[in-house]
């Protein structure tokens, strides 16, 4: 039987206030534990929650960026369950009014648009970090992170398949930074992704019962959690037996998801409404206001790079992926480049060097500008396409203008017939061999006299030039 | 002259015209204090280097002439209520030694304006319940009987002020606790609007419910510590952005014209007959000024301890969550997490406290929820919308404060339902969020203080303070003293 499966993401967001969601605290990461804490998030008694407004700004504009319907009366619940890294025995969370419902993001899959419900988008407040290493029989608790804004954002269950999911991520991830609501960063706990999965036979319209994954900490193991999560189930159906509702934990080492607990262990979280704080009453007015100070978001710009500057879907899609990567590419473009080049040169050159040294677009020290000006050196014939590379290079390393190594290196192309002609005469004197066996018929031996060449000018020599001249030399 | 018996106004004159010092007058309270609270035990902790302290700030600033609002004057502070730097317990163990590294919002108003901490008063623990034999300590007694209770929960409040402990203090209340005890003992008791004070700093019980207020020896001090203590905190989100009168500027004004109403729910066969007379008297005193007394219903009157008890337990048993060994107060020992934990509230909350969390927690499960919360606060808004009602057709209501006088104490330890309907004429009050002061109005045979309730219209604590001081000032219940 063939089976599909049915998946639906609950997604976490550190939004990227200065402030926590409920005190004054600063929401730095990686500072000594419990230096980042008052009264109200260690849970003091007495003490009061008073709502961020930044923290609901940023959950309405993601609301809005993902074409959710943005609630103008909204409220918080109290979601109770013990635990040393929840200060107050409850967090503080939404339930039955979450701030943003009924919206949509879409992603391309195999040159498919697939829409992706999204159900709800709420805040709540994070939990601090129990410390097991050097407490002995004890356990430490760092409450810093106890009380910055998040949002769960949490998809219908409209994913089928775990490239779809990978997709919806990235999507995701993509309108967050947009926005700048939340870094994204997967490694380091700021983006985190629970899923639903079950699975069923194709046709069927039932949903068959779902595990819950949890801890996916990382973009390469949405896919691979997924992949093996539904192998396990559709063995554990062929095997007669029945996939049973319990939460796993995806164990990236082992590459498996393991049983953590079980329906019957299952918390009753016993929501209420939180009675500490009033209703937040939105103005339509503020959302208004809000929808109007959107940037551009990735979709919009991506059909917009299409159009306006004639990039294929693809180019247009990976340099929309993030902001700073769209804004370098339009820069250099603005600068006088030809689109495409510039875009083949950043998702080439650019990027490779980037990789090498695991660093991100912002962190690029080269100025669009300069790759602007190092495409007209190409095209006034100064340098050639592979002297560029050496160039590029160079000038990523350097920061120095394309120009000045041009000229510090002497790199400028020989575009002079009589130097040229100087070379392939040398050439061929001394291959006679060769040029024999090119007479003969034996065509591939042109690249070779090329190569030849261009060892003898150290690569300076117009390709296009010893290409022709070769040609009628030797025919 | 006995200076422990000053009220804050008679005080604050004596003070500002430097006819006694802050000292003297601390220094009166603090023997006061030492010769009769072995036997009304009304404080848990006496803050008093801090007191001199203040004094001496005090003594300063009205030498100076620059004598604020309370200069000098000595408050007595429930003990539910966070003090820096003082010790606050809640009466609870798990509490015992919990110092509050920070201010409640009511201390902090309490402090610009010149007040001296005297004490940290006892309580049910964490609020909850009508006599102080809750406390995880002991029990405070009434100063008009030491055999009886005072009232609670903010019962070493009201004992307080009724033996002449304090010249004034701050109570709590969530179903009554400002009212029921300063009825019992004798002394007048305003439970605020919801959201007219700041409970930050205040010990969450039942969050949609608590609000702080003061209690007083007679009206006029009332309305000057509601002064102080009122106003939107950023702090508090459900303290109301609501403009705060000045609520001494009422009082004297003339009550003629007025329409009180008269509950049928309140006064009901086989009430207490003693009570009754007493605030039906009460009733034609008010006439007698000028009031009209009108008939009026609260028909859902009789849903209201039933709803209390579901929302206020369900409240507590998250509000108090927190309390699990792991960042103050009490710890237990045990062998791992779950056993510190169930040892840590197994052992640092009391029987009371234990009832009601269980109570809350069975409230709220899945399953449960939409037959109890969720139907108690529907019968909630019914309650409220009866007193909307009849604010339509009346100024403000009055009732009896408690079905009784002051008990034994002991007497209703066994059976917890006997001791909830205590505060069967007060608990409607705190579901509506509306405004109601107690003060005394007549004795039993027994010589035990009976309480007149009267309740207001949301934010119009100016009307109940003005009536409250109208019969006041036409009797002389306010001016009667224990024997102790």
């Amino acid at each position: 039987m063939r089976y599909e499966a049915v998946i639906g993401l609950e997604v976490h967001a550190q939004m990227l206030t200065d402030s926590k969601i409920f005190c004054g605290c600063s929401t730095r990461f990686g500072s000594e534990p419990n230096t980042q804490t008052c009264p109200v998030c260690i849970g003091m008694p007495g003490v009061l929650p008073v709502l961020n407004k930044k923290a609901l700004e940023f959950a309405i504009k993601t609301g809005l960026a993902t074409n959710c319907r943005i609630s103008t009366y909204s409220r918080f619940a109290r979601k109770n369950y013990f635990y040393p890294d929840l200060p107050k025995g409850y967090q503080i969370s939404q339930f039955e009014l979450p701030i943003c419902e009924h919206g949509y993001v879409e992603i391309i899959v195999d040159a498919e648009i697939r829409r992706i419900g999204i159900t709800r988008i709420h805040m709540e407040e994070d939990a601090g970090k129990n410390i097991h290493e050097g407490a002995g029989n004890y356990s430490f608790v760092d409450l810093n992170r106890a009380g910055i804004p998040l949002m769960e954002i949490v998809s219908e269950p409209d994913i089928r398949t775990p490239k779809e999911a990978a997709e919806y991520m990235k999507k995701l991830r993509a309108i967050l930074r947009y926005l700048g609501v939340c870094d994204g960063n997967m490694e380091q706990g700021s983006l985190r992704c629970d899923a639903n999965v079950s699975i069923r036979p194709v046709g069927q319209k039932e949903y068959g019962t779902r595990a819950e994954v949890k801890n996916i900490n990382s973009f390469k193991f949405v896919e691979k959690a997924l992949e093996y999560e539904i192998k396990r189930q559709i063995k554990v159906i062929e095997e007669g037996r029945k996939v049973i509702q319990e939460t796993r934990l995806w164990d990236s080492n082992k590459g498996i998801t393991e049983s953590m607990r079980g329906k019957e262990e299952a918390h009753d979280y016993r929501y209420f409404p939180e009675p500490d704080l009033v209703p937040i009453t939105v103005e339509q007015k503020w959302i208004n206001e809000i929808k109007a100070s959107l940037p551009e978001l990735p979709d919009a710009k991506s059909k917009r790079f299409a159009s306006e500057y004639g990039l294929p879907e693809y180019d247009a899609d990976l340099l929309t992926s993030e902001k700073s990567l769209a804004e370098w590419f339009e820069a250099a473009v603005k600068a006088g480049g030809q689109p495409k080049a510039v875009a083949n040169w950043i998702m080439g050159e650019l990027t490779k060097l980037l990789n090498e040294e695991n660093k991100s677009i912002e962190e690029c020290q080269l100025k669009p500008k300069q790759l602007t000006e190092m495409l007209k050196l190409m095209d006034n014939g100064t340098i050639s396409g592979k002297i560029a590379k050496t160039v590029f290079e160079e000038m990523y390393k350097t920061c120095k203008d394309a120009e000045t190594i041009v000229k510090e290196k002497g790199l400028v192309q020989i575009s002079d017939e009589s130097a040229i002609e100087k070379a392939v005469d040398e050439v061929i004197s001394k291959n006679p061999k060769e040029v024999e066996r090119f007479k003969a018929g034996d065509e591939k031996l042109l690249g070779f006299f090329v190569g030849q060449i261009m060892k003898l000018t150290k690569g300076k020599a117009n390709p296009q030039i010893v290409d022709e001249m070769l040609k009628k030399k030797l025919a | 002259m006995e200076l422990y018996r000053l009220s804050i106004s008679e005080a604050k004159e004596l003070l500002d015209k430097r006819k006694i010092t802050v000292k003297e007058l601390l220094n009166s309270l603090y023997q006061r204090i030492e010769s009769i609270d072995s036997k009304v035990k009304a404080f848990v902790t006496l803050s008093k280097d801090k007191a001199y302290e203040m004094a001496d700030a005090s003594q300063k600033q009205i030498n100076e002439g620059r004598s604020l609002t309370i200069q000098g004057i000595p408050v007595a502070i429930k003990d539910n209520m966070c003090t820096k730097g003082i010790r606050t317990t809640c009466s609870s163990k798990i509490l015992e030694n919990f110092i509050p590294p920070y201010e409640s919002t009511v201390t902090s108003r309490l402090n610009e304006n010149g007040y001296v901490l005297i004490g940290k008063t006892n309580l049910d623990e964490f609020a909850m319940g009508s006599s102080t034999e809750n406390s995880g300590f002991f029990t405070t007694r009434n100063p008009w009987d030491i055999e009886r209770i005072p009232g609670g929960s903010s019962g070493g409040s009201a004992a307080a002020v009724a033996a002449d402990e304090c010249i004034a203090a701050l109570g709590s209340d969530t179903g009554g606790s400002i009212r029921q005890p300063a009825s019992l003992c004798g002394v007048v008791g305003l439970k605020p609007t919801y959201g007219r004070v700041s409970r930050y700093g205040l010990v969450a019980f039942a969050s949609s419910l608590d609000q702080i207020g003061p209690i007083t020896k007679d009206v006029k001090d009332s309305a000057i510590l509601l002064n102080i203590i009122s106003g939107n905190d950023p702090f508090d989100s459900t303290s109301a952005p609501v403009a705060v009168p000045d609520f001494t500027k009422v009082l004297g004004n003339e009550i003629k014209g007025l329409k009180i109403g008269i509950p049928k729910e309140y006064f009901i066969k086989g009430m207490d007959s003693e009570i009754e007379e007493s605030v039906k008297t009460a009733i034609k005193k008010l006439e007698s000024l000028g009031a009209i007394p009108v008939d009026i219903s609260l028909p859902h009157t009789e849903y209201a301890v039933a709803t209390y008890y579901v929302l206020a337990t369900s409240e507590a048993s998250s509000n108090l969550a927190r309390y699990d060994g792991v960042k103050y107060g009490f710890r237990a020992e045990g062998k791992d997490l779950m056993e510190i934990y169930m040892n840590t509230r197994a052992q640092g909350f009391g029987a009371e406290v234990k009832r009601r969390i269980m109570l809350g927690t069975y409230a709220l499960s899945s399953g449960y929820y939409d037959a109890y919360y969720k139907k108690a606060q529907q019968a909630r808004t019914l309650i409220k919308t009866d007193f909307e009602k009849a604010f339509n057709s009346v100024d403000m209501i009055v009732t009896p404060t408690s079905p009784t006088a002051a008990f034994k104490s002991g007497e209703k330890t066994e059976d917890p339902l006997q001791m909830y309907l205590s505060d069967i004429f007060t608990i409607s009050v705190n579901l509506a969020g509306i405004p109601a002061i107690s003060i005394p109005c007549g004795f039993t045979s027994n010589n035990l203080p009976i309480g007149l309730q009267i309740i207001g219209k949301r934010f119009d604590e100016e009307s109940i303070l003005k009536a409250a001081y109208a019969y006041e000032q036409s009797t002389d219940w306010h001016k009667r003293k224990p024997n102790l």
